[in-house]
């Protein structure tokens, strides 16, 4: 941590904030009924903007899975746009409207866009590194999905991919223990993910994912060594999905509250936070402060989305291909 | 103008637009060194090197996969499975990816990709190696599908292929490869995608048909115009989306269509040609439409008595045109 800036670990801080408090507030508009759909990030914002902070946001490509809402805000995606998402409405940059919420995409901050189907983005990050290194680009792509997306075909066939290419890319599972209800003892036998890095060739590491300078470590480090031509690196960032799956799930259908409540007592989140006190870095009135400008930023935010316009009806039939430039 | 066969038209578009367009390149099992398996990247390696000519892992969906990925970042990439039969892996990829992410995305991102595949029966491939697979992706707005006839026309549309902003299936029957030969022109020409095209003008009966059956086609037209029957031969070339005008005028014509397909019957491509033709040309139909296709079962069997039995070829589209014509 020290040999980060202050101003950088309080900006991580704000970042994985922002991130909790706009996914607590669509589970209300959810639960009021404003909003048909949430799918959450509580448990890994710190793994994700502690990632996130370790890229280049102004060259780096990124991949995310639909749980990423800390990279996306790192990346350049803001409140309202997530909002305009939630809401499925005509500006959201990430679909206009026709994907459901966390399908992350935004071209002009290079957020590639996603499907449902998980593990394929790993792929695309292979090709996408592959074609930056073709371009001699000093740039890395960075993708993310699940622990228990790792064992989709797509996953395998893209690190393998990328181990006998030396391709820049940095693979993070972000293993929050449960795959919708399957826990991780029932997804994989191998004692950690990261340890499937050894079949492929590349560098494999585990991290505490509620361990902000952890996790900003190992990205840090897998960046220089795709930069520097050493190739993919596997990343595992262990912590805890701290919802249910998504706002259709009931998770405590297949876990206990005190498994949720033990989680919840070293929420990354809240170590980050009193580590940050403790150093003085963070000060009650700090906090206080970001978490009124984040709550006006949140508020603005629904109140645009809610009241900006759906898709036009006549553009259901646009963009299945590339319009003829009239 | 040199005499190509159909394989040494692929080759030629490759190496056409890897010169032209340093974002082109090729990517697949045995396509580098080797030259391809059907040789279709004979050379290329050589003159390109193994950056541009990749020889990738055996797994389908990375090569589909990583296609897409570099075709987002802004690449021209072409991916080659190395028989249409192994494509299934990689059908994730290409319906649930490439397909949709231009819509997806409202328009932000797209993916200019081709995928290559060399289809059909006719050369002892068996059940795996022989199958006409266009069906499965025929119903997916977002991607493209090119099945070209000749050489003349695997030239103009490989090239329209790797220019176009959006993905394009394109694949090849291998029976052609080495069988059909035509002059070819060493200019750099396009043929667009989207449109059909009447390969032989006639009065009595149209043959709608596509790939390497339109060669059947010509020939069963040359036996029957003996015999003063006039056929008219709509190659599709492009088989999704189809181009519904140049089959409505063509079948408005002639009153009688006949529709061709390697294809198992059920659930192919020309039904989707004789739906088109039942909600147009109703009141202009003479006898009703007539198929010809391989029977519903999985693929070619590898007893060549049972091909034989599989496959079309120029007497049985000959004997169901005249059928037809004396209807």
């Amino acid at each position: 941590m020290d040999n980060l800036s202050n101003e950088l670990l309080l900006e991580m801080y704000r970042e994985m904030l922002l991130a909790r408090r706009i996914d607590e507030r669509m589970w209300l508009l959810n639960r009021s009924g404003s909003i048909p759909f949430v799918v959450s990030c509580q448990g890994q914002e710190v793994m994700q903007v502690a990632a996130a902070t370790a890229l280049d946001k102004e060259q780096d490509y990124v991949l995310p899975y639909y749980r990423d809402l800390g990279v996306v805000l790192h990346f350049g995606m803001t409140a309202k746009d997530l909002m305009l998402s939630a809401y499925a409405k005509a500006e959201d940059p990430n679909s206009g409207g026709r994907q459901m919420p966390s399908h992350f995409s935004q071209k002009k901050n290079r957020i590639v866009t996603g499907s449902s189907p998980v593990t394929t983005q790993v792929p695309h990050a292979v090709g996408i590194a592959l074609a930056a290194q073709m371009e001699q680009k000093n740039i890395v792509s960075f993708v993310t999905l699940g622990e228990g997306s790792s064992n989709q075909g797509d996953f395998h066939e893209g690190l393998n991919y990328a181990g006998v290419h030396k391709l820049p890319v940095i693979v993070m599972v972000e293993n929050n223990k449960y795959a919708i209800s399957v826990p991780l003892n029932k997804q994989v036998a191998c004692d950690s993910i990261a340890d499937r890095a050894i079949g492929y060739g590349i560098h494999g590491v585990k991290v505490d994912g509620n361990d902000t300078m952890a996790v900003y470590n190992a990205v840090k480090e897998a960046r220089e060594r795709a930069i520097n031509g050493e190739g993919a690196t596997l990343i595992e960032a262990v912590s805890y999905r701290l919802t249910p799956h998504s706002s259709d799930d009931d998770d405590m259908t297949y876990r206990t509250k005190d498994e949720v409540d033990q989680a919840k007592s070293i929420d990354g989140l809240h170590v980050f936070k009193e580590e940050l006190k403790t150093k003085g870095i963070l000060t009650d009135e700090i906090d206080k402060e970001l978490e009124e400008q984040i709550k006006q930023v949140i508020n603005e935010a629904t109140t645009y989305a809610e009241n900006a316009p759906y898709p036009e009806i006549d553009t259901i039939g646009r963009f299945v291909y590339a319009e003829e430039v009239k | 103008m040199a005499v190509l066969s159909y394989i040494q038209a692929v080759t030629l578009a490759l190496k056409e637009e890897m010169e032209r367009d340093e974002k082109v390149f090729v990517l697949g099992e045995d396509v580098g060194k080797r030259g391809g398996v059907f040789r279709a990247t004979d050379g290329l390696y050589d003159q390109f090197g193994e950056k541009r000519v990749i020889d990738t892992p055996l797994a389908e969906s990375a090569i589909a996969g990583v296609g897409i990925g570099a075709a987002m970042y802004g690449m021209r990439p072409v991916a080659e499975m190395q028989f249409a039969d192994f494509i299934m892996p990689a059908i994730n990829q290409i319906i649930s990816e490439a397909a949709r992410i231009r819509y997806r995305s409202n328009n932000d991102w797209n993916c200019p990709i081709t995928i290559r595949a060399p289809y059909g029966a006719g050369v002892h491939g068996g059940l795996y190696h022989s199958q006409s697979i266009e069906a499965i992706f025929a119903n997916q707005p977002g991607l493209k599908i090119v099945m070209p006839s000749s050489p003349y026309d695997v030239k103009g549309l490989l090239k329209s292929a790797i220019r176009d902003e959006d993905p394009v299936l394109f694949l090849e029957h291998k029976k052609a490869y080495r069988l059909l030969k035509e002059e070819v022109p060493d200019t750099d020409y396009t043929i667009p995608i989207g449109k059909a095209e009447v390969k032989r003008e006639g009065t009595d009966v149209t043959v709608v048909t596509y790939g390497l059956c339109v060669h059947f086609a010509k020939q069963a037209a040359e036996k029957l115009a003996q015999d003063g029957i006039s056929v008219e031969i709509v190659d599709l070339r492009t088989v999704y989306p189809i181009d519904e005008e140049t089959i409505i005028q063509s079948v408005s014509k002639t009153g009688k269509a006949l529709l061709v397909t390697e294809d198992n019957k059920e659930g192919s491509i020309i039904g989707e040609v004789a739906a088109i033709i039942s909600e147009n040309c109703l009141f202009d139909l003479d006898a009703p439409v007539k198929r010809l296709a391989a029977p519903n079962i999985p693929a070619s069997p590898f007893a060549p008595n049972l091909e034989k039995e599989f496959l079309i070829n120029t007497d049985k589209v000959e004997r169901a045109l005249r059928e037809l014509a004396e209807f």
